[in-house]
C-alpha cells in the first residue's frame, strides 16, 4: 500500500496549468456523466477518456497501478455482485465506471496542489463571509479530508504490521480495533497540531 | 525571491509567567486528578529545559504556554498576555512542536505543509510558495519540497515540523520531546539546530546532554516543579531522584 497515493506531483502539463475550478468542474461533469449515461459502450468510452487525461497529466504508471489496486479489488467485488444479481453487461459497466471515477480523481489530485485548491475554495466562498461562513476554515476542512487518505493508509499499514508481528494477521479484531483507535487519536493530534500552529484561530 | 532578513536575528526574550497555574482532569470514576499542582514561576531565560519522568506533568506545563491546555485555576501569561483569554494572539508569538512530527504534518507534501503555516500571514500565493521553499532550504529540505510528508525519515519529519512552525517566525518555541523518536545522528542534528535558533526556547526532553546546554532547567515530578535552577544542578537532582525510585513510572 502506497503512502504517496494521490499526492500532488509538480509538472508543467496542460492539466497542471489549468485553473483548479476548471479541473473540479470537469471532474464533476464527467462523474455525473459516468453515473447517468448507462451501457458498457459508454463505460468503455469514459474509461478511455480517463486514461487519456491521465496520460496528458503524465501520471506515473507505477503510481496508477499502486493507487488503483485497492479500488480494483472493491470494483471486482461489486461487479461480481452485479453479475450475480443482474447481468454481465451491468457488471462490466460497474467495474469500468468505478475504475474511471478513481482514475479521474487520482489525475486531479496528482496534478493539483492542495494549497491551490484551498486558495480556490477561499476565493469562491468569499461572498459567504457576510453570512458568517469562514472560507479559510471550510477550505482547510476540505484540504484535511484530501490529505487524510495517505495518512490513514500509513496508519493502516503500521497497524497491520503490528498485528502480524504478534501473529494475529488472521484476526480482524486485532487489526480493526487498534486501527480505529489510532485514526481517532490521530484526528485529536491533528486538531492539537492545527491549534498549536494557530491555524483556524 | 522574497528574503527573510529577520531570520537569524536574535530576538527579545519573552516573559513566561505561571501564576498559580493548576491543571486538574476528571477521572472515569467521577473524581479529579491533579496533572499539575499550582505552579508559580517566571521564565525569562533564552534556553529553558524541562525534565522529568513519563507522566510527571512536564508536557502539560509546556502545553499551557501555547494554550493547548488551559489551566483549571490560576493564569499563564506570555509577555503579560493571558494565554487562556487571548490564545490566538499568544499562538502567533509562541510556536509549538510535538514529540511525533507525523501528527503535526497535515498537508500531503513538504512545501504544502509549510505553506499552510504561512496562509495566515502571507495572502499572496506566489510569495507564499516562494517563502515556503526558502524555509525548506534553510532546514536542508529543499530537495524534498515535493515529496510526501509520509515518505520522509524521522529526522527529516522533525525538521519539517520545525520548519512549519518557524516559517511564521514566532518569538518563542516550545518543543515537547523533539528528539525522543530520533536516532543519535538526528538527535544531535536537531538538538544543535534548536539551540542555535534565535528564538527563546522551552525544551521538554529526556535527553540530559541536550538539557545541560540550557540556561535554566525545571525538574517536574508528580505534577509539581521539584527543582528549578542551573542545568547541571537540575540534571544531578533528577538523576538522584530517579536513583531513589524503582519500577516504571
Amino acid at each position: 500500500m502506497s503512502m504517496t497515493v494521490g499526492v500532488f506531483r509538480p509538472g508543467t502539463t496542460v492539466l497542471h496549468r489549468l485553473p483548479v475550478g476548471a479541473k473540479l468542474l470537469g471532474l464533476a461533469v464527467l462523474s455525473v456523466a459516468i453515473v447517468v449515461v448507462r451501457g458498457p459502450v459508454s463505460s468503455v468510452a469514459f474509461l478511455a477518456a480517463a486514461v487519456v487525461l491521465a496520460l496528458v497529466g503524465r501520471l506515473d504508471l507505477a503510481l496508477v497501478a499502486r493507487s488503483l489496486r485497492t479500488v480494483l479489488v472493491l470494483a471486482l467485488v461489486v461487479a461480481l455482485l452485479q453479475w450475480w444479481l443482474f447481468s454481465l453487461d451491468r457488471a462490466v459497466e460497474s467495474l469500468l465506471d468505478l475504475v474511471s471515477l478513481a482514475l479521474l480523481a487520482l489525475t486531479l489530485t496528482v496534478t493539483t496542489a492542495v494549497t491551490d485548491t484551498l486558495d480556490a475554495v477561499v476565493r469562491w466562498l468569499g461572498p459567504l463571509r457576510r453570512l458568517g461562513v469562514d472560507p479559510e476554515r471550510v477550505a482547510l476542512t476540505i484540504g484535511l479530508a484530501v490529505q487524510a487518505l495517505p495518512g490513514t493508509l500509513a496508519l493502516a499499514q503500521e497497524t497491520r504490521d503490528a498485528a502480524r508481528a504478534r501473529g494475529l494477521e488472521r484476526s480482524p479484531r486485532a487489526y480493526l480495533t487498534p486501527f480505529v483507535i489510532r485514526v481517532v487519536a490521530r484526528a485529536h493530534e491533528t486538531g492539537d497540531a492545527l491549534k498549536a500552529r494557530g491555524i483556524g484561530d | 525571491m522574497p528574503s527573510r532578513s529577520s531570520w537569524g536575528r536574535r530576538r527579545t526574550v519573552a516573559e513566561l509567567r505561571f501564576e498559580g497555574a493548576e491543571v486538574r482532569v476528571e477521572t472515569s470514576d467521577g473524581g479529579e486528578r491533579t496533572i499539575l499542582s499550582p505552579t508559580t514561576l517566571t521564565l525569562t531565560e533564552r534556553r529553558i529545559g524541562v525534565i522529568g519522568g513519563n507522566g510527571s506533568g512536564k508536557s502539560t506545563l509546556a502545553r499551557l504556554l501555547n494554550g493547548l491546555v488551559e489551566p483549571t485555576a490560576g493564569r499563564v501569561l506570555v509577555d503579560g498576555v493571558d494565554v487562556a483569554r487571548h490564545g490566538a494572539a499568544v499562538r502567533r508569538k509562541v510556536g509549538f512542536t510535538f514529540t511525533d512530527p507525523a501528527a503535526q504534518l497535515v498537508m500531503p507534501t513538504c512545501v504544502e505543509d509549510v505553506e499552510l503555516s504561512l496562509r495566515r500571514t502571507v495572502k499572496d500565493r506566489v510569495r507564499r510558495r516562494a517563502l515556503a521553499h526558502e524555509t525548506l532550504a534553510r532546514f536542508g529540505l529543499a530537495e524534498r519540497a515535493d515529496v510526501s510528508v509520509h515518505a520522509l525519515s524521522g529526522g527529516q519529519r522533525q525538521l519539517l515540523a520545525l520548519a512549519g512552525v518557524l516559517a511564521t517566525e514566532p518569538d518563542v518555541l516550545v518543543c515537547d520531546e523533539p528528539t525522543t523518536l530520533l536516532d543519535l545522528r538526528n538527535t544531535r542534528m536537531v538538538g544543535d539546530l534548536l539551540l542555535s535558533l534565535p528564538q527563546q526556547l522551552v525544551l521538554v526532553s529526556h535527553d540530559l546532554d541536550l538539557v545541560r546546554r540550557c540556561d535554566r532547567v525545571l525538574v517536574v515530578e508528580d505534577g509539581r516543579v521539584r527543582f528549578d535552577g542551573a542545568a547541571e544542578d537540575a540534571v544531578d537532582d533528577y538523576v538522584a531522584s530517579v536513583a531513589g525510585r524503582t519500577g516504571p513510572a
